[in-house]
């Protein structure tokens, strides 16, 4: 820990600029019904109120109001994206830990399991498996979960056969050390750095992907507010901007928002990632 | 050379391999579904009388290897069978939108290699300059902006601010070929900004590694000039890796397009899969996955295939 805060004093300015986009972030997701001015769901003005008072970044086509719906958003993109990027991990890591660790005939068909699933894009895997299984939030999230887990199982389990060929784990498995044991206590101590650092390229990879659907009408379903369904629901306006005056040039932002709000989150995430990997990588500038 | 043709086939093989069970995948992921499309399509209320109907229309009695069978036969022609929501041929229904699909990501390409082959090649050569560094946070954007968002703000400047191009991409058949430049520019720049920054950090480190080798740096200490010794003993080299980054790229590229399609609203495959999947229309989401699983499955292969050819250490496989 004492480690860590020491890592922490010596980050860059990326990291820190990160760290402050995803704290505000999830600031905003936690707290979402106290920072909101409306509900998400409820119509509270007229259609397309300019940005004014009460409505600051205005209304959208039902008179809700946006700032809440993009920061009731955030609860909602960014908590589908972590529950499945953790589902993802739990099935990757289990997989891939234990097909190094075990070896043999498991290894060779989950490798081959993984490099089948891998062959076709993730996209359209998920466009096949909503297709039968209809889009609500709980297909969702169990179809991209298992489509990342492949990604995380390839790095866990390459993680985990550089370490298994060193010489302590061969003591350690001498000593008699169990298979669990072997794994907690020898594996994934030295497999945490990388990991931390996957988690977070992962976290971008869901949450991309969910907006990604969402846009496309077959992720997050109305009346949830979420931006990638925002997008959709506001790309129409873009035709109605023109410069003649601020309040007009606000309808070109409307889509532009949400959109700008998950790149934002993303780079934030990315930078932290970047200094993860420096630091484990033992780079000093 | 024989044992470069060997690892080629076997290669080959395995992808063969590949695209024989994602066929399988495509066409079976159907049987997950507790009943058969015809109960799901005609919903709980339906008479016996209907189910049959529908399942002898769209051949669903007969086992399911030789519907497989049937189905891959009439797929590899062309004949990908009847839509369900419309009744129409799909192979009719696809045909023209497919090839639309490969000129957007065609053109995307044409504009997207040049450049980024260049710039991956400057970058590698000024390593650490401004260009450089402005190219490596270029990279941040690329991974960090969802397609749209990207789309949205060339759609805001180049056609809402500025009116130079159209912002829906509405091609018809009859447009000739300056007409569809003119009109896919917006959604072809957006793919090529998306796949730029890639290419060129792939190509910027496959030069680098390059140029690292000691061959180079003896050239460099024949005395030899700088321009003699990237055209003549690095390029040849860096070729087969940036032939191996473009192929990799294009297979990304097949996939990106279905979401600036619909953005764009453009009549490519991305969009008709799109709209087959939220009214679950299961044969055409059948076809127009198979197509781009088959086309990404190839590209990727490709590369692998010109990397064998390219890399005398993966020759004598350990």
């Amino acid at each position: 820990m004492q480690n860590f805060m020491n890592n922490l004093r010596d980050a860059p300015v990326s990291a820190w600029i990160g760290i402050a986009i995803v704290v505000i972030y999830a600031v905003l997701a936690i707290g979402a019904p106290l920072f909101a001015p409306f509900t998400e769901r409820a119509s509270v003005g007229v259609q397309y109120h300019p940005w004014s008072a009460p409505h600051y970044l205005g209304t959208d086509a039902l008179g809700r109001d946006v700032l809440s719906r993009l920061i009731y958003g955030a609860r909602n993109t960014v908590g589908i994206a972590l529950l499945t990027t953790a589902l993802a991990f739990l099935l990757g890591a289990t997989f891939g830990l234990l097909a190094a660790t075990l070896g043999g005939w498991f290894d060779a068909i989950a490798a081959r399991v993984v490099d089948v699933l891998m062959a076709i894009p993730p996209l359209i895997f998920a466009l096949l498996i909503l297709t039968i299984t209809g889009t609500s939030v709980l297909s969702l999230v169990l179809v991209i979960a298992v489509l990342d887990s492949t990604r995380v199982f390839r790095l866990s389990r390459a993680v985990a056969q550089g370490i298994l060929t060193m010489d302590y784990i061969e003591v350690a498995r001498m000593r008699g050390e169990g298979l669990l044991w072997l794994i907690r206590k020898e594996v994934l101590p030295n497999a945490a750095a990388p990991m931390i650092a996957e988690f977070g390229l992962r976290f971008c990879f869901v949450f991309l992907f969910i907006s990604a659907l969402s846009f496309l009408g077959l992720g997050i379903q109305p009346p949830t507010a979420d931006w990638g369904g925002m997008v959709r629901e506001s790309a129409k306006l873009i035709g109605f901007a023109n410069f003649s005056s601020w309040q007009a040039a606000t309808f070109g932002l409307a889509p532009l928002l949400p959109a700008g709000a998950i790149a934002l989150l993303t780079i934030g995430v990315n930078l932290i990632v970047d200094w993860v990997l420096h630091m484990s990588s033992g780079l000093k500038e | 050379m024989n044992a470069i043709l060997s690892i080629i086939l076997k290669r080959l093989m395995v992808g063969v391999l590949t695209l024989f069970i994602v066929t399988i995948i495509i066409f079976g992921a159907v049987e997950l579904l507790p009943g058969d499309i015809a109960t799901e399509v005609l919903g709980q209320a339906a008479t016996e009388e209907s189910l049959n109907a529908f399942r002898e229309k769209y051949d669903l009695n007969r086992p399911l290897h030789e519907r497989y069978l049937s189905w891959l036969g009439g797929a590899v022609t062309g004949d990908f069978g009847i839509s369900l929501a419309n009744q129409r041929p799909i192979g009719e229904l696809i045909g023209q939108r497919a090839a639309n699909t490969f000129f957007l990501a065609g053109y995307a390409a044409a504009i997207a290699v040049p450049i980024a082959v260049v710039s991956g090649m400057l970058a590698a050569l000024y390593n650490g300059s401004v260009f450089d560094r402005m190219l490596s946070s270029s990279t941040l954007a690329a991974i960090s902006f969802p397609e749209f968002f990207i789309a949205y703000i060339l759609i805001l400047i180049f056609s809402v601010a500025l009116g130079w191009f159209p912002s829906l991409a509405n091609v018809d058949v009859g447009d000739g070929v300056g007409e569809r430049l003119y009109r896919t520019f917006l959604p072809a720049m957006t793919l090529t900004l998306i796949v730029l920054a890639y290419m060129m950090r792939m190509t910027r480190a496959a030069i680098l590694n390059l140029l690292a080798l000691p061959y180079i740096e003896m050239a460099h200490l024949k005395g030899m000039k700088r321009w003699r010794v990237i055209a003549v003993h690095a390029l040849p080299n860096a070729l087969a890796p940036i032939i191996n980054v473009i192929a990799l790229n294009l297979a990304y590229l097949i996939v990106g397009v279905v979401l600036v399609e619909v953005v764009f609203v453009y009549p490519g495959l991305g969009q008709i899969l799109v709209d087959a999947v939220s009214n679950r229309d299961v044969t055409v989401v059948q076809a127009a996955c198979l197509i781009f699983a088959a086309t990404y499955i190839i590209l990727n292969l490709l590369a692998d295939i010109l990397s064998i050819i390219a890399n005398p250490r993966l020759m004598h496989p350990r």
